[in-house]
């Protein structure tokens, strides 16, 4: 096995050189950074989520880890994306999961998920009531509002205030958004999240590495070299 | 279809740590040796090859090689009148299916019991008194001794090539003294050096001293150099790429059944293996008093029955339980009355953790890492400290156990971060290479109200009742653990953190079956001295039934603070020499009752 050289990820030399930019200039630049990812993202067309449902999940994930200067926001990550291919594996279909009845209604919390629901049917189903209930209380559905307005509607959604019906309540829904938000914000590039691996450099995760027997007695020392992924470390390897 | 197949002298229901061992040791006494295993076949190829199996989502998230939950799970409810609902999601605990059960992807934290925790109530009554034990604790003596297992430990940590400095063999303080000052004689060194310790570590080692504390370098089943063991099975150095807990290990560093058991099996013409066989449960003959073989099941849907003269119960932790309650053996245990043993003392493990947050510039680096590396203190751990003044029973081992902090499941935060959006994506960088963290991994006793039975509603794809847990947290433990907690907040500060996260269970709180805790569960089917208060004799055979032995962790009659593979292992090894040098010249029970 090999591991590969410094690789510095394109997105990566794109960060930083937009952290250069001027503090005043930021807000254009955000705005600016996700028009240019809008053109990838609008090349991907969702297999799962319909057209109304996919700008629902854009602008929840966007929210949840928005763009800024620190790096990489969900959006232009692909997590829109990781979502919609996860929900065409065993896992969207609630297959790695024992979904035998009964399904036992207000159990404590602490008892872990009871819904009688995969993570399909749990996104159309509350992604649906959810965009109701926001029309309902605003006017317009989610991707519609100001960012202040949605972190409004996502802290609701957290706590469970939102009322959205029980299949699923708004804080089950907001906890399956967060958890597969951070799993493709995070995981291999290959699911289809974490583009060029950004997440990883902006937090100093070599990925796919495997071999740091060199490294560990380095006390105190910034590790050099930009992440592998899987898909690179193979057609290295 | 049902099938006849062709007797065996034994038949070994599992394929983890526990079904190897006794595998290998029954063919060297030239049994003829089935291996029937629920999973599929796994081995370092394809399931660990490199580069795939450094994938967290694929192995955490969506657990490759975990038990698969679509077809079996167990029930939990905190109490015995409460109605318990199902495990439907990999959470706190993570039980293993396939060749080489969890013992592919455990961690390798590789220990030996503390003498005195196999006498834990006499050794509590004759030092502290019958009353500082409390009433509905149902603590329990072993029926073995240190001294009896110690050949048996001393042959498994050569066999897992695990890796450590002994403090003291054969009386005499070895090395610099630098090994565990608490740790029980040995009659053999490690077969291998300790590993190298991270930086997170050695920042530990160094708070930990400061604090008068004693921290080691702890035994690690993860080599350090390149290793042949007993059975001619090879490992490779460790690398230390941080995939070692949830993955199958791509350089043949992490010890485990597959690597080093299975390649020296498979030379054996009495050893056999089939995978993808879920045996239903144990027969008995008209008496009830003699196992005829098991039933079980093979992919296709075709029933088997597999005659043996000798079973063995290898499944993981508290599945023994399932199957013996499943087959009729043994008294279930009614926590009302106190009587019956199968389904006993449950427990667990009561974990804490502590957080030292620094600027960035620190470069702890946590990718680095292996699942048995780490700085310990035992000094709160079995019984090195007065428990008197303490007020409870029990302890645990604390650690710098950088294991491979990987990015979706493991960042730690500071308190007061936003649990979302700009806030927290900040405080994810700022903390990921500049955190050190340290965990109080403690005990966890048995109570009259913690105890395994079968769920009266759910079922599993065969059609079988799955097996219900009764288990919360008790106040004696979560004392422990805060108090030990509140010993080791100093040690933190020490370390001149920015800002430390302390995480430890209030009195009161309930089991949380949801965020990963340990896969450390014992209890079920206790081992003992009487066969009124327990499953299996000192030997682990079954008092009922004495050609079936039962080996695993659900023999513990109570929750250890360390880990329990070290002691699942030397016990497997001791009822193997029992079955070979007393059952097999005389079969019959090994202890009259």
């Amino acid at each position: 096995m090999s591991v590969s050289g410094s690789r510095l990820p394109r997105r990566l030399f794109v960060l930083q050189t937009l952290s250069f930019v001027p503090a005043t200039a930021i807000g254009f630049e955000a705005v600016s950074y996700l028009d240019a990812f809008a053109d990838q993202s609008a090349n991907y067309v969702p297999t799962f989520f319909t057209d109304t449902e996919w700008r629902f999940v854009n602008a929840f994930v966007d929210r949840l880890i928005p763009h800024d200067d620190v790096g990489p926001g969900a959006v232009e990550a692909g997590v829109p994306i990781f979502i919609d291919k996860q929900m065409g594996t065993k896992y969207g279909y609630g297959g790695l999961w024992y979904m035998h009845g009964p399904f036992a209604e207000n159990t404590p919390p602490t008892l872990g998920y009871q819904l009688d629901l995969t993570p399909r049917q749990l996104y159309q189903n509350g992604i649906a009531s959810a965009d109701h209930a926001i029309t309902q209380a605003h006017g317009k559905g989610l991707a519609d509002l100001d960012d202040a307005t949605k972190d409004d509607v996502l802290t609701a959604m957290e706590a469970g205030t939102l009322d959205i019906g029980k299949n699923p309540p708004s804080n089950t829904l907001f906890g399956f958004f967060w958890q597969n938000t951070q799993e493709g914000y995070f995981s291999d590039p290959t699911y289809g999240g974490n583009r060029d691996a950004a997440a990883w450099s902006m937090i100093g995760f070599p990925g796919a590495r495997g071999d740091y027997l060199e490294w560990v007695d380095q006390y105190g020392k910034k590790y050099p070299y930009a992440p592998t992924t899987v898909e690179l470390a193979e057609n290295q390897g | 279809m049902n099938i006849n197949q062709k007797h065996v002298d034994a038949v070994i229901v599992g394929s983890g740590w526990t079904g190897m061992i006794m595998a290998k040791e029954l063919t060297e006494a030239g049994l003829k040796v089935l291996v029937l295993e629920r999973g599929p076949a796994r081995d370092t190829y394809p399931d660990g090859a490199y580069p795939k199996t450094m994938d967290e989502l694929a192995f955490i998230q969506r657990s490759r090689l975990f038990q698969d939950m679509s077809k079996t799970t167990v029930t939990i409810r905190h109490g015995v009148d409460d109605v318990a609902v199902p495990y439907r999601q990999i959470g706190a605990f993570k039980p293993g299916t396939g060749l080489g059960g969890a013992g592919l992807h455990w961690s390798g934290q590789h220990w030996r019991i503390f003498p005195e925790e196999l006498q834990l109530r006499s050794h509590y009554e004759q030092k502290y008194g019958k009353s500082f034990i409390p009433p509905d604790m149902t603590i329990a003596d072993w029926g073995v001794t240190y001294d009896e297992l110690e050949p048996h430990y001393t042959f498994a940590e050569q066999v897992f090539g695990t890796a450590g400095q002994a403090y003291r063999v054969n009386n005499q303080i070895v090395g610099n003294g630098d090994g565990n000052v608490f740790e029980a004689n040995r009659s053999a060194p490690f077969p291998l050096p300790a590993m190298k310790n991270t930086y997170s570590a050695m920042i530990y080692w160094k708070a930990c001293a400061e604090n008068g504390l004693h921290p080691f370098s702890q035994p690690s089943a993860n080599a350090s150099t390149p290793y042949t063991n007993p059975y001619g099975c090879q490992m490779g150095p460790c690398t230390f790429c941080g995939f070692c807990s949830g993955y199958a290990c791509f350089n043949y560093s992490k010890a485990s059944p597959n690597v080093n058991i299975l390649p020296a099996l498979r030379l054996s013409q009495n050893f056999e293996l089939r995978t993808e066989c879920n045996v239903l449960k144990i027969n008995l003959d008209n008496m009830g008093k003699r196992a005829t073989g098991v039933t079980y099941v093979d992919k296709d849907g075709n029933t088997h029955f597999q005659p043996a003269d000798l079973v063995i119960a290898g499944t993981f932790a508290y599945n023994n339980a399932h199957l013996l309650l499943v087959s009729g053996i043994g008294e279930p245990y009614d926590p009302k009355s106190g009587k019956g043993v199968v389904g006993k003392n449950l427990a667990y493990q009561t974990m804490a953790t502590i957080q030292a947050f620094f600027e960035p510039g620190k470069f702890t680096n946590p990718f680095i890492g292996a699942g048995g590396n780490s700085v310990t203190i035992d000094d709160y751990n079995g019984d090195n400290f007065d428990h008197g003044p303490a007020g409870f029973v029990g302890g645990g081992p604390v650690w710098c156990n950088q294991a491979g902090t990987k990015p979706i499941s493991g960042i730690p935060v500071p308190d007061g971060t936003p649990k979302w959006g700009s806030g927290w994506k900040k405080a994810v960088s700022d903390s990921y290479v500049n955190t050190v963290s340290f965990d109080i991994e403690g005990s966890s006793m048995a109570y009259r109200q913690c105890y395994l039975s079968l769920d009266p509603t759910y079922t599993d794809s065969y059609g079988q009742p799955l097996l219900r847990f009764t288990f919360d947290w008790q106040d004696n433990d979560i004392k422990m653990s805060r108090w030990i907690t509140n010993k080791m907040i100093p040690v933190a500060k020490s370390m001149n953190p920015k800002s430390i996260k302390v995480l430890v269970k209030n009195f009161g709180d309930h089991f949380d079956t949801r965020p990963y805790q340990t896969t450390h569960l014992a209890g079920g089917t206790m081992m003992g001295t009487d066969p009124k208060q327990s499953v299996v004799n000192r030997y682990l055979q079954n008092w009922d039934v004495s050609n079936l032995f039962v080996v695993g962790s659900g023999v513990f009659p109570q929750g250890l603070g360390y880990n329990p593979t070290g002691t699942v292992a030397a016990l497997t090894y001791w009822s193997a020499k029992a079955i070979r040098n007393q059952y097999l010249k005389n079969p019959g029970p090994l202890v009259s009752e």
